[in-house]
């Protein structure tokens, strides 16, 4: 205290300027070893920001990894995991912070390995503006040319073009302009805004933080007056309200509240709001927070908003202003980029999550891929790691969004794989597909009850699912004579005869056995539809695409009868000798050889083909099925 | 209204909107609680983020026994003052095998009394989500995390191999017994936690301002005599000294500050102008080289 005070006076008065400070987030991108971990911990280090025993800790890890002889290794501030160290290359992106005078910074340094696009992706998805590097030695790569359309695509529209290494083409005015104009010309329609090129020495400084006396030539800002300049205008504000809501808050049975973040727009009490998906509307009583009810609230709070009217509102759904309606559809054409190993199969349900609310959804179509070096459209089956195409998604129920051009917060999305939980795309929403409005369901006068009601049954699948040679069919057969004999309505949809005719442009791939589910459990549905208690024997090996088929179906109409043989007794038995032939090579993508089998977790019936014969297997389900009731 | 939220008010909304994702999407949450400053933030956050609810999980404190006295005591007055509830888990096999600091040295002390402790804690409650105050700019492998970090059912985090984390479109998935830390504090840095405590007046433990305190000088750290447990070398003797403390943990494993820095802006002050990073005061990263990446891979959090 004492003779301190005006001391922690001039704090507080800086401090104050500090909270001021706009913040800029910006990543680096670009090929591999163009310096990109050089140059971030030279802006830390010129912004004085390593401390000293972390210089120790610099100087030290310079001589035992550094790869600039005795000098520090400045790489080494932001690569921070043992294997990036070791191997002298960036895996996944690092976060760092710095202030200038004018200034705060969110950095993030993102990989330029050509297999951690995702990790780049992860880093571009919340920055403002991107410096992408080019070592002038180099040119401009394959991978400066993939970096630049992602940034564009995830919707950043400030580029700063660092022509790094400048010192090592004796800092030649030509070089740097022969790479500027190429650059520009390749990224001519990317939507950027503004594009400024630098050329610099990360590992010098030269033209980062100060003006470099070996590049005379060149007249503009260093690297960081640019960075200090960049305009973000914050555009969300002006855009309609929008509000997914998080949380509902219910601390009593008097309180109901909303809480969400703002992702476009202003809000105040009074104002008329509806919920996007049910267009049900209300009035907005008050934005409640900890720190008292506000008298307005914009883009970027989380806020919890009360209602005048009770109406129904869950997490997931969006509120925005009744006249200014996000789409609501559950189609839509969107960017997507590939980001997992296992290539993605159109028509395979996976998990989406928009906004806060998340949905089962398929890839229906590829329309094209985009070559990321011709950026030329390529048409494709499917999507592979780091892969980007233009497709359509349908989703298991309508959602709302905005395209992504307009609003990131509510057009961007990613895709979750549901049996490993992995994030498998990100997507950006380019705008709604209209068949889904317009395309009603015909309502028909006789029912799936009044068919199932005249043969005096409960229709359902009977779903045999099992390795090649388990058994499917032979059991799947005797059920349905059994069931004949008792008077019941029965077809059988035998795989092996499905694909002479519904399903015979089909092949084994994985692509291919995911859509040959689709059809027979679309077929199946139908015979369900009509009242009949359907067979299907099918060795179905994936979990996911079973559990399509079970969600197309209604509550207890999915019976999933699981035979389960070990591999070797189904190989031992070989009825048709395709085991065999997939030992010796001939045969590709065999169930149980080569393509996985995923046994069921949960099946209704489990016949465990080692302890009983297919007779007693058949008795086993039709049992079950009398029961519960299926058999009348 | 100004058309731009203050970077605070930012950063602010930021964690309110994690821990309310947290919240909707996890069965069984937990908040890691380790009454330092980063944790006295964190929980002014879920205070708010939550209102006027109280937040919807416990809190989880790991008490290794070697936790400074005035630490305790804060952390029960915190606790019965916001009316929440608290788990304090202590590894009573590593008391019992008189697993101490001195004894089996820091890196072995704190993988059985903080790691493993921490890891059997919420093992034993099932917990599919923690959250903690750590920030991307405390040290390398932090800054390298995701702010939605998934861990095996073995706790293990594989950095080599993260999840994509795009936009604030937190995968939240997790099978039985996997589970999430989540880091609503990833991108604060030391400064803005001193500022938003400032700001906000958010209640610290007093060790954090100077103050006349029995220290010894130990292999060029300062270390505070907290009671009569600390096994004193030939030739140490206790004196009193002005210092403070820039984190807290163990005390003998945390090394206190020369510093007349008593009130929130002399701290901030004193901060501006520091030479050495917060960390440079806990001794357990100093054990070997990458030694938090390796702690953190283990289960650390």
């Amino acid at each position: 205290m004492h003779g301190t005070l005006t001391e922690a006076e001039g704090f507080l008065a800086y401090l104050a300027e500090h909270e001021r400070k706009s913040l800029l987030r910006f990543i680096t991108c670009g090929s591999v070893d163009d310096g990109k971990s050089t140059l971030i911990g030279r802006l830390l280090f010129d912004s004085k920001l390593i401390f000293e025993d972390q210089l120790a800790s610099l100087e030290k890890d310079s001589r035992k990894h550094g790869t600039v002889g005795d000098d520090i290794d400045f790489a080494l501030l932001v690569d921070g995991l043992a294997a990036e160290r070791e191997q002298g290359i960036t895996i996944d992106v690092a976060y760092r912070f710095f202030a200038t005078d004018r200034r705060k910074f969110i950095v993030a340094d993102t990989p330029g390995h050509v297999q951690y696009t995702r990790n780049m992706a992860t880093g571009a998805s919340t920055a403002d503006a991107a410096v992408i590097l080019v070592d002038a030695r180099q040119g401009i790569l394959t991978q400066t040319r993939r970096h630049s359309f992602i940034v564009s695509l995830l919707g950043i529209r400030h580029v700063v073009l660092a022509v790094n290494k400048i010192d090592l083409v004796g800092c030649d005015r030509q070089v740097f302009e022969r790479i500027a104009a190429e650059y520009r010309a390749f990224a001519e329609d990317f939507g950027f805004e503004s594009l400024v090129a630098v050329p610099l020495s990360a590992r010098f400084g030269d033209n980062v933080m100060s003006r470099s006396d070996e590049t005379p030539w060149y007249e503009g800002p260093t690297l960081l007056q640019r960075l200090e300049e960049i305009e973000v205008s914050d555009t969300r504000l002006a855009r309609p309200f929008r509000m997914a809501v998080q949380w509902v808050n219910r601390p009593n049975l008097d309180f109901r509240g909303f809480s969400g973040t703002i992702a476009s727009g202003v809000v105040r009490p009074g104002d008329p709001v509806a919920v996007a998906r049910s267009g049900k509307t209300s009035r907005v009583k008050a934005i409640v927070t900890h720190d008292g009810d506000l008298a307005e609230a914009g883009a970027g709070e989380a806020v919890t908003l009360t209602l005048d009217d009770e109406i129904d509102i869950s997490r997931g759904d969006v509120l925005c202003p009744p006249d200014r309606r996000p789409e609501v559809s559950d189609q839509f054409a969107a960017h997507l980029l590939w980001m997992a190993e296992d290539a993605l199969l159109p028509g395979r349900p996976y998990l989406l999550k928009i906004g806060t609310r998340t949905v089962t959804a398929q890839v229906t179509e590829i329309r094209h891929q985009v070559d990321v070096n011709s950026f030329q459209h390529l048409a494709a089956k499917t999507l592979n790691l780091n892969e980007v195409g233009v497709v359509n998604v349908s989703t298991s129920e309508p959602v709302a969004f905005d395209a992504y051009a307009e609003d990131r917060a509510t057009g961007a999305f990613i895709l979750i794989d549901r049996a490993t939980n992995l994030t498998v795309a990100a997507g950006m929403i380019r705008f709604g597909l209209r068949r889904a409005q317009n395309v009603h369901w015909q309502a028909l006068a006789v029912t799936k009850d009044d068919r199932a009601a005249i043969k005096g049954q409960k229709p359902a699948v009977l779903w045999f699912t099992g390795l090649s040679g388990a058994g499917k069919s032979t059991i799947a057969d005797l059920v349905e004579r059994r069931l004949h004999a008792m008077g019941r309505h029965t077809y059988l949809l035998d795989g092996d005869n499905l694909r002479h005719g519904l399903t015979r442009d089909l092949g084994f791939t994985d692509a291919d056995r995911v859509e040959n589910i689709r059809r027979v459990g679309e077929a199946a549905r139908l015979f369900v539809d009509a009242g009949t208690i359907v067979l299907v024997s099918l060795i179905s090996p994936f979990r996911a695409d079973r559990l399509a088929a079970r969600q197309r179906m209604g509550e207890g109409e999915f019976v999933e009868i699981f035979v389960d043989t070990p591999l070797a007794l189904a190989e031992s038995r070989d009825p048709k000798g395709l085991y065999k032939r997939a030992r010796e090579g001939k045969i590709a993508n065999f169930t149980g050889i080569d393509s996985p089998y995923e046994a069921p977790e949960a099946p209704e019936i489990r016949i465990d083909t080692g302890a009983v014969d297919a007779t007693q297997a058949a008795e086993q389900v039709v049992a079950w099925l009398a029961e519960r009731g299926y058999l009348g | 209204m100004s058309n731009r939220l203050s970077h605070l008010r930012r950063l602010e909304a930021e964690a309110i909107e994690i821990m309310r994702e947290v919240a909707a999407e996890f069965s069984n949450p937990v908040m890691l609680y380790s009454i330092g400053k980063d944790s006295s933030v964190m929980l002014h956050l879920a205070m708010k983020a939550f209102h006027p609810s109280k937040p919807p999980f416990p809190l989880l404190h790991v008490d290794t026994t070697w936790k400074f006295r005035e630490m305790i005591a804060f952390r029960d007055e915190t606790v019965r003052r916001l009316g929440l509830d608290l788990i304090v888990h202590t590894n009573r096999d590593g008391v019992a095998q008189g697993v101490t600091p001195f004894t089996h040295g820091s890196s072995h002390y704190t993988t059985v009394m903080k790691t493993e402790a921490l890891k059997a804690a919420l093992s034993k409650h099932g917990f599919d989500v923690a959250f903690g105050g750590a920030r991307r700019d405390e040290e390398k492998s932090r800054a390298k995390e995701r702010i939605f970090s998934f861990r095996t059912e073995n706790h293990v985090w594989d950095p080599k191999n993260q999840r994509p984390e795009l936009w604030n479109l937190y995968n939240t998935r997790v099978r039985r017994g996997e589970s999430i830390r989540a880091f609503p504090l990833s991108n604060w840095t030391e400064l803005d936690i001193w500022q938003y405590i400032l700001a906000e007046q958010i209640p610290i433990v007093p060790l954090y301002f100077a103050a006349d305190r029995p220290v010894v000088e130990r292999d060029g750290q300062l270390i505070m005599v907290d009671d009569e447990r600390l096994p004193l070398r030939a030739g140490e003797t206790p004196h009193m000294k002005r210092v403070r403390f820039r984190t807290l943990g163990c005390y003998p494993l945390t090394a206190a500050v020369e510093s007349d820095a008593a009130t929130l802006p002399d701290i901030v002050g004193e901060m501006l102008v520091a030479r050495t990073s917060e960390r440079a005061g806990r001794l357990i990263d100093h054990d070997e080289a990458a030694s938090m990446e390796k702690k953190k891979r283990e289960g650390y959090f």
